[in-house]
């Protein structure tokens, strides 16, 4: 177990087990703290069963234990409202923060996009934009890396099952943040973000649209070949990213429409939503843990 | 039935349902002109936004001709006893498009979520209540699509948040008076009796004024309608012919019939490019039970790919889909052309 970097994650909900579970299987991080604030909730009861420490004190009851436990990598999984006092504390004790609510106080990283450049910076706090983001901004990427885009728009639908009360409380979080990272990440002059929330039974596996207005005509061959290769990318971590239909080129207009299955590890396959966020943020925690264990980077208390 | 006696208020959607059919392109002027007759006749309430609410204008429901914004302060500043109310989806729009709608005047801020999900419009509602004397107001869409106990828990959870008045919304016309009654009848039981009960209703299987008289009789006080019925699907519950029934009926709404009937054949009717009407695909949405907004998305994406716009829409159907995802017509558009192709 030596050559892993022991790893927290705060919030016990749907994003934090199915994110336990993933992190459970990886070669360089070793899950050892599980945070809550409920006593016995049922995500805190799974963690413990897991073999994890628990405590439902939240980020307060995990502090004193940071340093003796080793701990270098913490996953926030709350909300954006209590990410910005999680993180805090957090880095005062030198881990490392990656932030999977759409708090957004560190640089954005989507994997296929920008994880070098993240890591780059060696920023203290990361931030996963949403999981709608993650599910997007890469396909706004492989456009404009072909050629100008001057407005990106994107449409997330998610079951209902797979919305979580944080999700739900912060809808405009996802909105806002979103549209920042298709700015930011993605590379559009524009961007806008929709989220919609559909109950049907069975439940719908998470669809994702994206539609880009380019300045010029679109290069329709060059833009399919760019889609098709992030798609790829993307696959290596979540492989139920699915190419629906499109690229549909009309006028200036570019569409995509994709649809996300999970792995299944927490929520069943549809919960694809939950699985791009989760791998995402494993994926980038999984480079510092690498950069961390060849001593090119050494996290200090900020 | 008996209303004799009644007093309620009726709020017109023209300029904001109305959106849809004008694929979101009444321009500024025309809002000015038609709120100020609205305003004269004696219409008490009128929304006005993007038809998918504050926000809205996107490739996905489409770019409107001006901004909410600009809409706004216009008719707001040019009406002087009619209450302008905008509407917002959380998840397309956000808390700066309600603070940004409080600042051109509004008066009524409606949050709409579909029927099951009341609990994403927490963070609005309770900011709207917060604000002195805006008229909040909690909106479920798609009623039809769970029960009368169930549609009771969602609107207890607008009322919890702060909405001073809750809307039961049969977004795809498809409900019954029978459905109605019973819908309004468990709310007006269940929930505290200072909140108001409103009724939205859509025209597709013809239902709108039998469906609101239904509403009225089981203690809802709000009705929406729009002039001429210019609303998404086959439009809303026509207001004038409404106005003129609660006439008949003794029901006081305080709107001069004569003056509304005018502005529906005047100004509404002239502006429609296409008859807003009982048409086949307009039926169908009624009859699926799908969300009227999709009817112009639907008539498109058949166009484009060579389809029937009803096996478009009774499949949207099948599928369950809710307000919102107008992305999905064109992907299933895809998918059926195809299949057909692949035949």
């Amino acid at each position: 177990m030596s050559n892993k970097i022991k790893a927290a994650i705060i919030g016990p909900g749907n994003i934090g087990t199915d994110l336990l579970i993933k992190a459970l299987r990886s070669d360089y991080i070793e899950p050892v703290w599980m945070v809550g604030v409920i006593p016995d909730s049922p995500g805190l009861s799974r963690a413990a069963e897991l073999g994890l420490n628990t405590t439902a004190d939240g980020v307060d009851g995990l502090i004193p234990h940071l340093k003796a436990d080793g701990v270098q990598l913490c996953f926030d999984a709350t909300s954006a409202a209590v990410h910005p006092d999680n993180s805090r504390k957090v880095n005062a004790e030198g881990a490392v923060m990656i932030d999977l609510t759409p708090a957004a106080i560190g640089p954005f990283c989507v994997p296929p996009v920008n994880l070098s450049d993240a890591m780059a910076q060696q920023a203290m706090n990361v931030n996963m934009v949403t999981c709608g983001g993650q599910a997007t901004i890469p396909l706004v990427a492989a456009v404009s890396r072909v050629q100008k885009v001057a407005y990106a728009e994107i449409v997330a639908t998610v079951s209902s099952k797979s919305a979580g009360p944080g999700t739900r409380k912060n809808i405009d979080e996802f909105t806002r943040t979103t549209a920042l990272g298709i700015e930011q990440v993605g590379g559009a002059g524009e961007g806008k973000a929709i989220i919609v929330i559909n109950p049907a039974e069975p439940p719908l596996i998470m669809r994702d649209t994206i539609h880009c207005l380019t300045e010029d005509t679109p290069d329709e061959s060059a833009i399919t070949e760019s889609v098709e290769r992030m798609i790829a990318e993307v696959q290596e971590y979540v492989p139920g990213y699915t190419l629906k239909n499109g690229p549909v080129f009309d006028g200036k207009r570019v569409s995509i429409y994709m649809e996300v299955a999970g792995l299944g590890d927490f929520l069943p396959a549809y919960a694809g939503n939950l699985d791009i966020m989760t791998a995402a943020g494993l994926r980038t925690a999984e480079l510092y843990a690498r950069e961390i264990l060849s001593g090119r980077f050494v996290p200090v208390a900020a | 039935m008996n209303l004799t006696g009644k007093k309620i208020t009726v709020h017109d959607m023209c300029l904001r349902d109305g959106m849809h059919p004008k694929r979101h392109q009444i321009t500024v002027d025309e809002m000015v002109q038609i709120a100020t007759a609205m305003d004269q006749a004696g219409i008490p309430m009128i929304e006005v936004t993007h038809g998918d609410g504050l926000g809205g204008a996107s490739v996905n429901y489409g770019f409107p001709a001006a901004s909410d914004q600009e809409y706004l302060t216009a008719v707001c500043k040019a009406v002087k006893h009619t209450k302008v109310s905008a509407l917002l989806l959380p998840g397309i729009g956000t808390v700066d498009h309600l603070k940004m709608a409080v600042d051109c005047g509004i008066s009524t801020i409606r949050v709409a979520t579909h029927c099951s999900e009341a609990d994403v419009s927490e963070q609005h509602i309770q900011m709207a209540a917060k604000y002195d004397g805006l008229d909040t107001v909690g909106f479920l869409m798609m009623a039809h699509m769970i029960s009368a106990e169930e549609l009771v828990v969602q609107l207890k959870l607008m009322e919890g948040f702060g909405a001073n008045c809750v809307y039961i919304t049969d977004s795809a016309g498809y409900m019954l008076p029978d459905e109605v009654s019973e819908k309004v009848t468990l709310a007006r039981s269940e929930l505290r009796a200072d909140t108001e009960i409103g009724f939205h209703g859509h025209h597709n299987l013809a239902m709108g004024i039998a469906n609101s008289l239904a509403a009225v009789e089981a203690g809802a006080n709000r009705i929406d309608g729009s002039l001429a019925g210019l609303g998404a699907g086959a439009g809303n519950t026509p207001l004038e012919v409404f106005v003129a029934v609660c006439e008949r009926m003794g029901v006081h709404t305080g709107v001069d019939l004569f003056a509304a009937m005018d502005i529906a054949e005047d100004l509404i009717v002239p502006l429609m490019d296409q008859p807003v009407r009982v048409d086949r695909d307009a039926l169908t949405l009624g009859y699926a039970g799908v969300y009227s907004s999709f009817l112009l998305f639907a008539k498109r994406s058949a166009e484009k790919y060579g389809l029937s716009s009803r096996d478009i829409l009774v499949e949207l159907g099948n599928r369950r889909t809710v307000g919102g995802q107008e992305d999905m017509i064109e992907d299933l558009a895809l998918d059926m052309a195809r299949e057909r192709d692949s035949a």
